[in-house]
């Protein structure tokens, strides 16, 4: 149980980040970003290349590059023990993310409505693609395996999730006191103006483009490193992690359940939208207790329509149930039930 | 005579195949209150976007303070000092009327990524400062009541002050107003003109102003300009221009 417990929050973790990502996107600043898969396959296989070992060619692998930047720099005194190698890994996921949203934002940001959604899904799918195609880079559908771990020497291999939680958590921590300070700044008020009316942004003399670049540069970052810390996690990636549906439109239902533009939106969003996603795996043990009359044919329906077709379900109902029922998201509606408690509370006090 | 603030000279606007704005040409005389008055489709505010950069003139030419501005974008004609609003009001909606206004002052230290993070002190002193315009700016405006409710909760009157706020914000030299008075209640109305009498006054900002309410025109400006098809058909004296055969026909066709 407590194995499962930091595995989810590992992932509740690095989704956060995603969302977070976004979250300075389309929370923030309005920018309809489809395609976060792509910087996510970016960060994540700048990441992998970077520390992988080299290839072995009797085993079948000949892609041509590897940074092999764990080995390499675990041989130094100090920076070894530092596992510095896996900071350099974030960097370079951050860049890498960082060149492609840059070289995307420059031609596609000032065009308005829905040129950048267009944009981003089209580059999504080509980076995936690119990986997906080209044996020298990327090892093709096989993918990229033996990903080292960072700081894997502190503790014994099977109580490991346990440190790379708290390397999650170290990252989303600085990450989110960053995103905080910002969106609280009067940098993050331009981008609130220009989320709610770009003209008038423009009328109040602000430098809209310039404004928009840094926001998609700086969320795509975010993404960048989310996909470096995915990486890390699983130790092995191949281009299947990264479709639409699994690097984008969770991600998105993630945003849109926990409350974008919140700060907290991101972090509830990752927490609800995983639980169910995780939690539906356990679906059939809880339906192999119900009475065999009931039980059988639920079981039977479970088989027949496949569990991840269930979860893609059960995440989109949710996404409905929120838009309906609290647009703005969960995360606004736990703030009024808490002040609502907390009046009843006073109340009682008083009576 | 004053001299002339802003010059525009032979300005054309081409949309496709209508033309907008035909060889137009017109000064507004520094520390005037000057109205623009027409029929619909003169292109008064086509004009504007003109002057203000939001679009590139097809040909022709825009001076300020004797210096040319035609083509430059929107943020650098603001800087120079030329500030305009909205026919319909354009406030954040879901931003406060504080934060509408704190928005609006150029080349603030936190407006930088880097500074924002890394000399948080520094942007807080000059945030207070900010703070302190924008409560001052409301003051003059009438809005202090409503300074932290979402800008959408406001009544189209107040969202119509609060574009003139807006400008105010912006310390400028020059505003352009697009129909201020319209749909705005005969009380708030009086606020809004003795603003706008007081800005002049005090502040020395010079206004250009868009308006059909031809009582509103006679009471607040001393020099109305009169567009027709794209161009100036007349201009003169509030009352003169009243009295003119040409703009009555303008108006209701000959």
């Amino acid at each position: 149980m407590l194995e499962f417990l930091t595995a989810f929050a590992i992932l509740v973790g690095i989704y956060s980040v995603f969302a977070l990502g976004l979250n300075v996107h389309w929370g923030y600043t309005g920018l309809f970003n489809i395609g976060v898969a792509g910087f996510f396959a970016l960060g994540a296989y700048a990441a992998a290349l970077l520390t992988i070992r080299p290839p072995l060619s009797n085993q079948g692998e000949d892609y041509l590059y590897s940074g092999d930047l764990a080995n390499r720099l675990d041989s130094l005194p100090v920076v070894g023990v530092l596992d510095l190698w896996f900071v350099a890994a974030l960097v370079a996921a951050s860049l890498v993310a960082a060149a492609v949203a840059l070289v995307v934002g420059t031609i596609t940001i000032r065009l308005r409505g829905d040129y950048l959604a267009i944009a981003t899904l089209g580059i999504a799918e080509s980076v995936r693609l690119v990986f997906l195609n080209e044996r020298w880079l990327s090892n093709v559908s096989r993918g990229i395996y033996t990903i080292p771990r960072p700081f894997g020497d502190i503790v014994a291999p099977q109580d490991y999730d346990r440190v790379y939680l708290v390397v999650v958590l170290v990252v989303f921590v600085v990450l989110f006191a960053g995103i905080r300070a910002l969106v609280h700044s009067p940098w993050g008020r331009v981008l609130r103006a220009i989320r709610e009316d770009e003209v008038t942004a423009e009328a109040s003399g602000k430098h809209v483009f310039r404004f928009k670049l840094q926001a998609f540069v700086l969320g795509a970052v975010i993404m960048g490193i989310g996909g470096a810390l995915y990486a890390f996690n699983f130790r092995a990636i191949s281009p299947i992690t990264f479709t639409p549906l699994l690097g984008t439109f969770i991600i998105w239902a993630m945003l849109v359940a926990g409350g974008s533009g919140r700060l907290y939106g991101p972090i509830v969003g990752a927490f609800v939208v995983w639980g169910i996603w995780s939690g539906s795996q356990f679906l059939p043990n809880v339906v192999e207790r119900l009475p065999e009359a009931v039980g059988a044919p639920v079981l039977d329906a479970l088989e027949s329509v496949g569990l991840p077709n269930i979860r893609f379900f059960a995440v989109g109902v949710l996404v409905v149930l929120v838009l309906l029922y609290a647009p703005d998201g969960i995360t606004p509606g736990i703030v009024r039930l808490r002040e609502r408690l907390a009046g009843r509370m006073r109340r009682r006090a008083r009576a | 005579m004053a001299s002339a603030i802003l010059r525009v000279r032979g300005l054309v606007m081409d949309f496709g195949g209508v033309r907008a704005v035909d060889n137009c040409s017109l000064n507004v005389d520094e520390g005037s209150i000057t109205g623009l008055i027409g029929p619909n489709g003169a292109g008064k505010t086509t004009l504007f976007n003109l002057v203000a950069g939001f679009h590139k003139p097809t040909t022709g030419r825009v001076t300020f303070r004797d210096e040319r501005i035609d083509g430059l974008p929107s943020y650098l004609i603001f800087r120079k000092g030329i500030v305009r609003t909205f026919q319909i009001p354009r406030e954040l909606k879901r931003m406060s009327v504080l934060e509408n206004l704190m928005l609006v002052p150029s080349d603030q230290l936190g407006e930088s990524m880097w500074r924002a993070v890394a000399a948080r002190w520094l942007v807080k002193r000059q945030e207070r400062a900010i703070e302190a315009q924008a409560r001052e700016v409301l003051e003059f405006t009438g809005l202090s009541e409503v300074a932290d409710l979402p800008a959408e909760g406001l009544s189209g009157g107040q969202k119509k002050l609060l574009e003139l706020a807006r400008t105010l914000m912006a310390k400028p030299r020059m505003v352009l107003l697009d129909e201020p008075g319209a749909g705005v209640n005969p009380t708030l109305l009086r606020r809004l003109v003795g603003g706008i009498r007081r800005a002049r006054e005090e502040l020395g900002i010079t206004f250009l102003i868009i308006e059909h309410d031809m009582g509103l025109v006679m009471r607040l400006c001393d020099h109305v300009i009169v567009m027709s098809e794209g161009s100036v058909l007349t201009q003169g004296a509030p009352a003169a221009v009243q009295q003119d055969d040409r703009v009555v026909r303008a108006y209701l066709g000959d």
